[in-house]
């Protein structure tokens, strides 16, 4: 049995649906991250495992015990709150020992812990100030080591470096799962942040309006995304909407616009309607009068370690990403040929409701 | 706008009819008894002229005024302290409470605003007199007739009555400015629940228990309808002698000196307490 399990767990605010029969097994040690949209789901679901939020229905065990009607104050979790929800009244350091002097930790050994906590996140110069003496950043810093000092069975983090500095973020990821691995402490974390959920999950649960759409680990979700909606929602990617015109054994071929492609037949039928989706970095930018595809440069904006273009061409604009090798990038206006291998290929059966606009999904 | 402001004084002049209305009406008043309270008194007369500091003396000398003195402040800072203690946790219940009761308790805690003092000290005179419910029923059990009127715990326990809702209201006022979460992280730290209160929500909401012991406690110590009625002729609180001193002694230099010494001991017991209270939280809470 896992660790944590939630089992058919429902919160209902009114007529609204706020979660809808999530199940998840979360094991001893994993680090899993809640992904998924605002308003979805994921600060009740962790509200509903921290005890703050009653569940409408479904159970809740955690290390073989039912915990669904127990006592928040009984769980023994480490929470990081989204709105940090500080002690205003106490110190950094009062803030971060709390926890410790509730579990009855001698004097002595607190004031370590404390300090080590606080070298850890960043802010032993700040023990002695107050929380509103402090940037957002440095207070959720403070929730941050709050949580983790108490050395809990399980860490629930709401979005716990939605305010931190690129730089900062990434060394606090690669802390939590530092402490994960050496305590083997069991974290829950939500985030919106999907290259944050990608980089330090062992798993992620994907949820959509109050329900899990997909659990997979990182690179699955990423390039095996079940529903139309997680491979819009997870990285960018080029939908093309097209139907199936032949079956021919294990191939199926797709006019895409009266562009046929080859694809994997996989059950599709003939006449069927599909989407293709292709991950921009699958492309390949070629040639002119090669490729599957005639296309030509309208935009690119760089991205660092990328570029990132938008060609036009007969399916309309596709997003293509070419790595910065240091080479001199395509200049706008250049016709090109596009390409791709067909094993990248994911195929969605069934129209898109509309057409995406690719400057919404490079959010 | 901002350019305008020096030339066209509008902040003062939106201010003057308050102002006026305040000089008018309370400062005068204040002068005027201040004033008096320095003028010879002619009995045989009933003259006030002069100038002399003998009321002061007399009432700072006389341990009859002092006693009376000090029954007032310990009255109001009894009534004061069983207000933090009634007040407080009942503000605290009332935040905590679904919506329809909230709103049902709220007018509770409000609705003796809603009658005057003089007719809710008539009820309490009613229900502890001699032949007054309460008494009836020590009767039917036996333990005989008690005198409850006229006593210190009597005139305690109206002012507590009468005061409570200054108490709710600014704490209750404080405690909607809570964090719901904040009480929530110190019980996901196995905070037992009082432990939470006490060392989690009570410093927030500090600032609003020290507001209201200061209205309380200011309104308690120059009560005059509560100790009139209910303390009687042999329980004088200070309110109660000024109201002597003017109205059946006629002696009104003396009314004011002792008015202005109940004054001025109030702003300092306030002022004091104010100090202490605010010393603790000001770094913290800002
Ligand atoms: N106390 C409440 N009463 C009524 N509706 C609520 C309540 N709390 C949350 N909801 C609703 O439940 C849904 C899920 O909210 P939740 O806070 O879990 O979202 P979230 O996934 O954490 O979003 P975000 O990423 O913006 O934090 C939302 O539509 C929200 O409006
Ligand atoms: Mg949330």
């Amino acid at each position: 049995m896992s660790f944590l399990e939630l089992r058919d767990i429902t919160k209902r605010y009114g007529t609204l649906n706020a979660v809808s029969d999530v199940t998840l097994s979360v094991e001893k040690g994993e680090f899993v991250s809640l992904l998924g949209p605002s308003g979805c789901g994921k600060t009740t679901t962790l509200q509903m495992i921290a005890g703050f939020v009653e569940a409408t229905s479904g159970s809740i065990r955690l290390d073989g015990r039912d915990i669904t009607h127990a006592k928040a104050n009984s769980r023994g979790l480490g929470i990081v709150f989204q709105s940090y929800a500080l002690f205003p009244h106490m110190t950094v350091f009062d803030n971060v020992s709390f926890g410790l002097e509730m579990q009855r930790v001698p004097k002595a050994e607190r004031k370590d812990r404390v300090d080590e906590a606080l070298g850890l996140v960043h802010l032993s110069p700040y023990a002695g100030r107050y929380p509103r003496e402090l940037s957002g950043g440095q207070r959720q810093r403070v929730a941050l080591a709050r949580a983790i000092v108490i050395r809990p069975p399980v860490l629930l983090l709401d979005e716990p470096l939605s305010n931190l500095d690129a730089k900062l973020r990434e060394a606090m990821q690669f802390e939590l799962r530092d402490i994960q691995r050496k305590v083997g402490t069991t974290t829950v974390m939500v985030t919106h942040d999907q290259a944050e959920a990608f980089s330090i999950s062992d798993r992620v649960v994907v949820m959509e309006a109050g329900r899990i759409t997909q659990i997979d680990q990182p690179y699955r979700i990423y390039e095996h995304p079940e529903t139309e909606f997680i491979s819009r929602f997870v990285g960018k990617t080029n939908l093309l909407p097209g139907t199936v015109q032949a079956i021919n054994g294990l191939a199926a071929s797709v006019s895409l616009a009266g562009i046929p492609v080859e694809i994997d037949a996989g059950g599709l039928v003939s006449g069927e309607t599909v989407t293709l989706c292709v991950r921009p970095e699958k492309l390949r930018l070629i040639a002119a009068g090669q490729g599957r595809l005639p296309g030509r440069v309208a935009e690119r904006y760089f991205l660092g370690s990328q570029w990132l273009y938008h060609i036009d061409g007969p399916l309309g604009t596709l997003m293509a990403v070419t790595p910065n090798d240091g080479s001199a990038p395509l200049e706008t206006g250049v016709p090109v040929g596009v390409d791709w291998n067909p094993s990248v290929v994911r195929v969605h059966r069934g129209r898109l409701a509309e057409a995406p606009d690719p400057t919404l999904e490079a959010q | 706008m901002s350019a305008a402001a020096p030339r066209f004084p509008t902040p003062l002049i939106l201010s003057a009819p308050a102002a006026l209305l305040f000089a008018a009406l309370i400062l005068t008043p204040l002068v005027l008894t201040a004033l008096l309270s320095f003028n010879e008194f002619e009995h045989a007369t009933g003259r006030t002229h002069g100038f002399t500091l003998d009321h002061y003396l007399a009432v700072l000398t006389d341990s009859y005024y002092l006693e009376i003195f000090l029954r007032t402040f310990r009255v109001a800072a009894l009534a004061t302290a069983i207000c933090v203690v009634i007040g407080v946790p009942e503000a605290y219940i009332l935040s905590r409470m679904g919506n329809p009761w909230r709103s049902v308790f709220l007018l509770v805690v409000l609705a003796p605003l809603l009658v005057s003092v003089v007719v809710r000290a008539f009820g309490w005179s009613m229900l502890l007199g001699p032949e007054g419910p309460i008494n009836a029923a020590l009767m039917a059990l036996g333990f005989g007739r008690m005198r409850l009127l006229y006593s210190e715990g009597t005139v305690i326990v109206a002012l507590v009555h009468v005061m409570l809702p200054f108490m709710v209201i600014p704490v209750w006022t404080s405690l909607q400015k809570l964090d719901p979460a904040v009480e929530q992280a110190a019980l996901s730290f196995g905070a037992s629940r009082g432990t939470a209160i006490l060392r989690v929500v009570a410093p927030q909401i500090l600032p609003g228990i020290l507001s209201g012991s200061l209205i309380v406690f200011g309104l308690s110590a120059s009560a005059f309808a509560i100790p009139g009625l209910l303390g009687g002729r042999r329980l004088k609180m200070v309110a109660t002698i000024v109201y002597d001193q003017y109205l059946s002694d006629l002696n009104w230099p003396m009314g004011a000196a002792v008015a202005v010494l109940l004054l001025a001991a109030n702003l300092i017991v306030m002022l004091t307490y104010h100090r202490v209270v605010e010393g603790h939280y000001r770094r913290r809470l800002g």
